[in-house]
């Protein structure tokens, strides 16, 4: 948190994206830094996954400046993303049940050689690379070779988020990251995200959970109908005002007491 | 080679079980994973029911006999292995076995090929087919049941449009009668035993060794060094039985070598990786940045040029290809064969080995059954329980998998 003072890392700014008749993002701007955790808030269509997809070049935006640790980028596929140092973590976990932990961190970039689909595997390297960023991640499991599918939902949460980890991003995206989990499984995610603030990558996390956005974020941002509507510092943040922000209320309510002191 | 422990533990480690930190047995018992245990178990009780009721079942060339008996509908069921990890089905490899050794057939006797380039043409039609129904599995996305059936149709009008008039052609080549009329020397076939176990020690060490370097856990010695003992007693007795009877059949040879080869193309590269994580989860695997097509298509490919090998095979035991070549039950005693081994029909769990293991119990219950002088009757009611036996334990695991994780 402390290290979160300098410039952002990666900024938008006026971002603009339309599907057909739907304007799904109206200008928005947005910006992390390194070191800090932002959640991403809003009700359903509020442009909030959008957002998400811009950042990760699985949606190119329709106007809108990208910079990328100062420097102006265009996200226009995953690759970019990626190649820059932005990692996605998705909602629905793309991991593979029946392949081990080693396995699934490594999938699509295994090691071995020669390149290519008949390089043989360098299981020993693979397992010692994956216990090494489990260990600096502090994910616990009870063993490397464990299958993927025998874990809890906290576990195959946290080897997901540690995948992203394997091309040493800077930043990471996470789509609704403790959604269908228990409290102590929740807890286990959180804490995972903290780790990656403390080592210095900027974070994004959307989330419906209030609860867990104010436990694990350090500001708020609160989109509506496609536009960033509020920006709160968690800290000094209250619920009701963000619900508010949220759903709309206070600016009708800010539109009223308006009305009646004019 | 008939034996069953060997099957268990000669496959490279797989994914779960590098070795190491692998879970214990309880903890794989209760995330579904058996792995061959219940199959070997039953192969065992088969053998003993046999054993108890007609002592010549395990005589040395009753062995043998049974060994050259499942080694073309094995090598068949080791591509379906390949097909059936990315939860799709080949119905066609049994015709495709069928053209492939009636193309081989028609190059040798009617057009003057030698023996060796015919065999090659007939397993270069199994990959081109396997690949034309990958193709339209993969791009069109056309179930890979129906692509197939249609296969299933079309290629048995392929194979008697190549068989002619006469509908049968009859093998004479040296080279071709060779593949399943070669028994190597007694002495040989224990040495080739001794080897087969020496290098199995030798691996596992070496891997021991490696993992021990790297700081890894070398985990529990009790298991690996029973494997270890499994697998060289199932070899020395194979080996035993072979050198007592007419030696080490060229078949089982071929037969071992394709399902090594397959085994460490499935465990050991990264190809291998990416079919099990395909047939796993398709939509990770893409995401992964996987070739999903590709996989795919070198897939059925594969089991094409498996099922063609498995034909001709056939052909070269039975010394003729006809229009019943890889027709009857022959597809489905290879799909038997992967389910009752352990493939998943689901996709993404399976190996080579279940071939080998499922071959042995279909083989087991149609030798043995033939031995008491049964009926057909009986063999085809007693093989479809167990078949079904072996799906449901798989169905049963999956559920228990997906109440310990998430699913």
């Amino acid at each position: 948190m402390a290290e979160a003072t300098a410039g952002p890392l990666f900024e938008l700014r006026g971002v603009e994206k339309r599907f057909g008749a739907v304007h799904a993002l109206r200008g928005v701007d947005f910006e992390v830094r390194a070191g800090e955790v932002v959640a991403l808030v809003g009700d359903n269509g509020a442009g909030k996954s959008t957002l998400v997809g811009v950042m990760s070049g699985t949606v190119p935006c329709d106007a809108g400046r990208i910079t990328f640790g100062g420097r102006a980028v265009a996200l226009r596929a995953p690759q970019d993303a990626s190649a820059l140092g932005v990692a996605t973590v998705y909602q629905d976990l793309a991991l593979c049940d029946e392949l081990d932990i080693v396995a699934n961190l490594f999938l699509g970039r295994e090691l071995g050689r020669p390149a290519g689909p008949l390089g043989r595997l360098d299981e020993v390297a693979m397992e010692v690379r994956a216990r090494e960023l489990l260990d600096r991640l502090s994910v616990s499991v009870p063993s490397t070779r464990a299958r993927v599918g025998g874990l809890s939902g906290g576990q195959r949460q946290s080897i997901a988020v540690a995948r992203s980890m394997m091309g040493e991003p800077k930043v990471v995206l996470l789509d609704e990251p403790t959604a269908a989990l228990g409290v102590a499984q929740t807890r286990q995610v959180l804490d995972l995200i903290r780790r990656l603030r403390s080592q210095g990558l900027g974070v994004v996390v959307i989330s419906h959970n209030l609860a867990d956005v104010f436990s694990v974020s350090d500001r708020i941002v609160v989109l509506r109908l496609g536009r960033r509507v509020a920006t709160f510092e968690t800290k000094s943040a209250r619920d009701v005002d963000v619900v508010g922000a949220i759903t709309g209320a206070t600016e009708a309510g800010v539109a009223l007491a308006g009305r009646g002191a004019a | 080679m008939s034996a069953p422990g060997e099957a268990a533990a000669g496959a490279a480690p797989g994914p779960a079980a590098g070795g190491g930190g692998a879970p214990g047995l309880r903890a794989r018992l209760a995330g579904g994973d058996l792995g061959s245990a219940p199959v070997l178990v039953g192969l065992l009780a088969i053998w003993a029911a046999f054993w108890l009721a007609n002592p010549r079942f395990l005589s040395a060339v009753n062995l043998t006999n049974l060994v050259l008996q499942i080694a073309a509908t094995g090598t068949i069921s080791v591509g379906l292995v390949l097909v059936l990890l990315l939860g799709e089905i080949d119905l066609s490899a049994g015709v495709l076995s069928g053209l492939s050794a009636a193309v081989m057939a028609a190059l040798n006797v009617k057009a003057g090929w030698g023996g060796a380039a015919s065999v090659a043409a007939g397993l270069g039609v199994g990959a081109a087919v396997g690949a034309f129904h990958g193709l339209w599995v993969a791009r069109l996305r056309v179930p890979s049941f129906v692509v197939t059936l249609a296969g299933l149709l079309a290629w048995q009008g392929a194979l008697l449009l190549t068989l002619g008039d006469s509908g049968t052609v009859n093998l004479g080549d040296a080279f071709i009668v060779s593949l399943a009329g070669t028994f190597f020397a007694p002495p040989l076939a224990l040495t080739f035993g001794g080897v087969a176990v020496l290098g199995y020690a030798a691996s596992a060490v070496v891997g021991r060794r490696r993992r021990a370097a790297a700081g890894l856990p070398a985990g529990p010695l009790a298991p690996a060094v029973a494997r270890a003992l499994a697998a060289s007693a199932a070899t020395v007795a194979a080996a035993t039985a072979f050198a007592l009877d007419r030696g080490l059949p060229l078949a089982a040879l071929l037969f071992l070598g394709l399902l090594v080869a397959v085994e460490t193309l499935l465990r050991q590269t990264r190809f291998g990786r990416h079919l099990f994580a395909v047939g796993g989860n398709a939509e990770a695997a893409r995401r992964a940045g996987i070739r999903v097509r590709s996989v795919r298509v070198a897939a059925f490919s594969l089991a094409g040029a498996l099922a063609a090998a498995g034909g001709i095979l056939a052909a070269s035991r039975l010394l003729a290809v006809n229009q019943s070549s890889g027709g009857g039950d022959v597809l489905l005693n290879a799909v038997a064969a992967a389910v009752i081994g352990g493939t998943s029909l689901f996709g993404g769990r399976g190996s080579a080995w279940s071939a080998l293991l499922g071959a042995l119990v279909i083989g087991s219950i149609a030798n043995g059954m033939d031995l008491l002088a049964l009926p057909s009757s009986v063999k085809f009611v007693v093989t479809g329980a167990v078949l079904l036996i072996a799906a449901s334990v798989d169905a049963l695991s999956r559920r228990e998998t997906g109440r310990g994780g998430r699913r």
